[in-house]
């Protein structure tokens, strides 16, 4: 089965204090369709470094990143911007809704970029919110939700549009247990009805403890590569 | 997408509410200021025109050349033929005659003695026609503090702080005492009708304002007067237009010598040409500082907006709007916020712009004892520029400050602005 993400030889490097810094250091991996994978390690292992690289929010220094077959390293501007409105979903630590837009308009923002017909946005935003248990705050804003509210409204976001790859970077870093508990269960009942391979970057106990695969970065470099 | 956009932009406050009131303010400040110094140029120029220069004037050459108004010997005779000239090729001005004279004026008693003496600086104009532009052009109606305007011959308009320093009343017999065309002394009494305050301290120290039958009568100079004033219709001053006419009128006099008529224009007279390209160029560094320091705090007002929205900006790049769209959108928000505020803006500027233009404000305790011909009460004028000139600071500055702020969206690689997230 072709992977939807495969990385190859990839090195990404900084300059500090006239010398490159190497955040990440001759990767390579693959991601076949349906993973609920997760890249772990301690803070400035690379993790984020490597899922903005795999999202096309990111140029690697040298190596490829095939996104279903197709090299996206070379990608332009616009090509990556197409590439994510289309196919990557993301789910930030701190939520990023726009505080100014209801649920319904957050979910809507990335549908309008696809030039959806209004029928079929609200069918997509509806089923959406179906998923994450929301439905009644259709027309909430952000700030009358609960932080673990405001994740699940950040998931259906990210799931609106359908993509094939949802990444998602330290997702429960700013929930509680229980919350986090409930992100983690609804994200795992998605990937087990949608079939979305889901990459998380993370640190916590909690979500390694969902994952069916699990990559340990430790400075810049793949120590351990583990699937349960 | 440019519907939601706007939504959000009228929901946040922070990004429509306040830049708009705060460019609204910068252009509203711009348009007044516009209109409050050119309104005082303005003045400046209308009065000197209206009381003393005209915007063109015809005088003999003698008398252009000693620049002295009052020496009777020097006056233009004929005067009939040349205005009937001047009405007939260059019908878009009115021609006025005017005699300016200077004397004294004496109060006698009901014994004929004197009891109180003046000097008077006098205008001889036309007001017994059924033509009422010279007291329209001297602003005679609203000028007028007590009594009547003449309705015969024999009556005059005194200035009220004479009138009032003399002791008259209304109706009271004055004696006129000057010297005519010929040099004869002359003695000639006149009624006083009524008194003017013209908020100009050098008329209303002492200005006798008679009809220009009764001076010719008084001072012998029938068919004559000391010069032709020009107005143009639509009561403002026009430089180039002002030349082609002194140009024109010179050019066809075949007549020469120092009692041969001869135009000039306003800027002609009384250094007014030094002057008046003097307060151009004040008036232009002002503005030009003034739309550039306002436009400056705009822009950055524009700048700090742009770039206080990197965050959201990083999720709309995450989501997967193209850095061009999003740029794009920037630049259309900056110009609708730019717009709105120049048509608020320019309305605000322009309300109280109308209210000094029509009531001014009153600067007579400064110009007490001035003697330079300046109006004490200071007017805005409303130009066609109001209308426009909001839109440097209004559209164009916010636009600058939202296109260079943008431009961080293409040198930043998105993932810098994607860490930026704030939101």
């Amino acid at each position: 089965m072709e992977p939807v993400i495969a990385v190859s030889n990839l090195d990404k490097t900084f300059p500090v204090a006239n010398e490159d810094f190497f955040a990440l250091q001759n990767i390579d991996l693959q991601f076949a369709p349906g993973e609920f994978s997760g890249i772990v390690g301690p803070s400035g292992s690379g993790k984020t470094t490597l899922l903005n690289i795999m999202g096309s929010l990111d140029k690697a220094t040298n190596g490829k990143v095939y996104f279903m077959g197709d090299e996206i390293t070379s990608l332009s501007a616009k090509e990556s911007a197409q590439l994510r409105s289309r196919k990557i979903g993301f789910i930030f630590q701190t939520y990023n809704l726009l505080p100014v837009y209801t649920v319904y308009e957050n979910l809507e923002l990335p549908l309008i970029l696809l030039g959806m017909s209004t029928a079929d946005k609200k069918q997509a935003i509806m089923e959406s919110l179906e998923w994450v248990g929301l439905t009644d705050k259709v027309n909430s804003k952000p700030a009358q939700l609960s932080g673990g509210q405001c994740q699940r409204v950040a998931i259906a976001r990210a799931m609106v549009k359908k993509p094939t790859v949802i990444l998602a970077d330290e997702p429960t870093a700013n929930l509680d247990s229980e919350n986090s508990h409930i992100i983690l269960k609804t994200m795992k009942k998605i990937n087990d009805a949608s079939g979305s391979t889901f990459i998380f970057s993370t640190h916590d106990d909690k979500v390694i403890g969902y994952l069916k695969r699990k990559i340990t970065l430790v400075d810049g470099g793949i120590q351990q590569d583990e699937t349960f | 997408m440019i519907a939601f956009l706007f939504k959000g932009l009228l929901r946040d406050r922070s990004r429509s509410l306040f830049p708009i009131l705060i460019t609204g303010s910068g252009v509203a400040i711009t348009v007044l200021t516009f209109a409050w110094v050119s309104g005082i140029l303005n003045e400046t120029i209308e009065t000197t025109a209206r009381f003393r220069a005209g915007h063109l004037k015809v005088r003999t050459n003698a008398l252009n050349e000693q620049q002295y108004p009052n020496i009777m010997e020097l006056v233009l005779t004929d005067a009939g033929k040349i205005k009937n000239q001047l009405e007939a090729e260059f019908p878009h001005l009115t021609w006025k005659s005017r005699i300016q004279f200077g004397g004294l004026m004496d109060v006698p008693d009901k014994n004929g003695e004197t009891i109180a003496q003046a000097p008077v600086a006098g205008l001889g104009i036309d007001l017994m026609s059924k033509d009422r532009s010279e007291i329209k052009h001297l602003n005679l109606g609203k000028a007028l503090a007590k009594g009547n305007l003449p309705q015969k011959s024999g009556e005059i308009l005194l200035s009220d702080d004479l009138f009032e320093k003399l002791g008259l009343r209304l109706g009271q017999s004055v004696t006129y005492i000057g010297s005519d065309m010929n040099g004869s002394m002359v003695f000639y009494n006149f009624k006083i009708s009524g008194t003017v305050r013209f908020g100009i301290k050098a008329m209303d120290r002492g200005a006798m304002i008679a009809s220009l039958e009764d001076m010719q009568d008084t001072l012998d100079m029938q068919d004559a007067t000391t010069e032709i004033f020009g107005f143009f219709k639509d009561g403002f001053y026009h430089a180039e237009q002002a030349s082609r006419i002194r140009a024109s009128f010179n050019d066809s006099q075949k007549a020469t010598g120092p009692f041969a008529p001869v135009m000039v224009r306003l800027e002609d007279q009384d250094n007014m040409g030094e002057m008046l390209s003097y307060m151009n160029a004040m008036f232009s560094a002002i503005l030009i500082i003034f739309i550039f320091v306002i436009s400056l705090v705009l822009w950055n007002a524009g700048l700090m907006n742009g770039i206080r929205r990197y965050g959201e900006i990083g999720v709309r790049l995450a989501i997967g709007e193209s850095k061009s769209h999003l740029y794009w959108s920037l630049i259309i928000e900056a110009l609708i916020l730019g717009i709105v505020s120049y048509i608020l803006g320019t309305a605000a500027g322009l309300i109280p712009s109308y209210y000094l233009q029509v009531h001014g404000v009153d600067f007579s305790a400064f110009t007490q004892n001035a003697d330079f011909m300046m109006s004490n009460v200071m007017r805005a004028r409303i130009t066609p520029i109001n209308f426009w000139i909001g839109i440097v600071p209004g559209v164009i500055a916010p636009f600058i400050g939202a296109a260079i702020s943008g431009i961080g969206i293409f040198k930043r690689e998105t993932a810098e602005l994607f860490k930026e997230l704030e939101v």
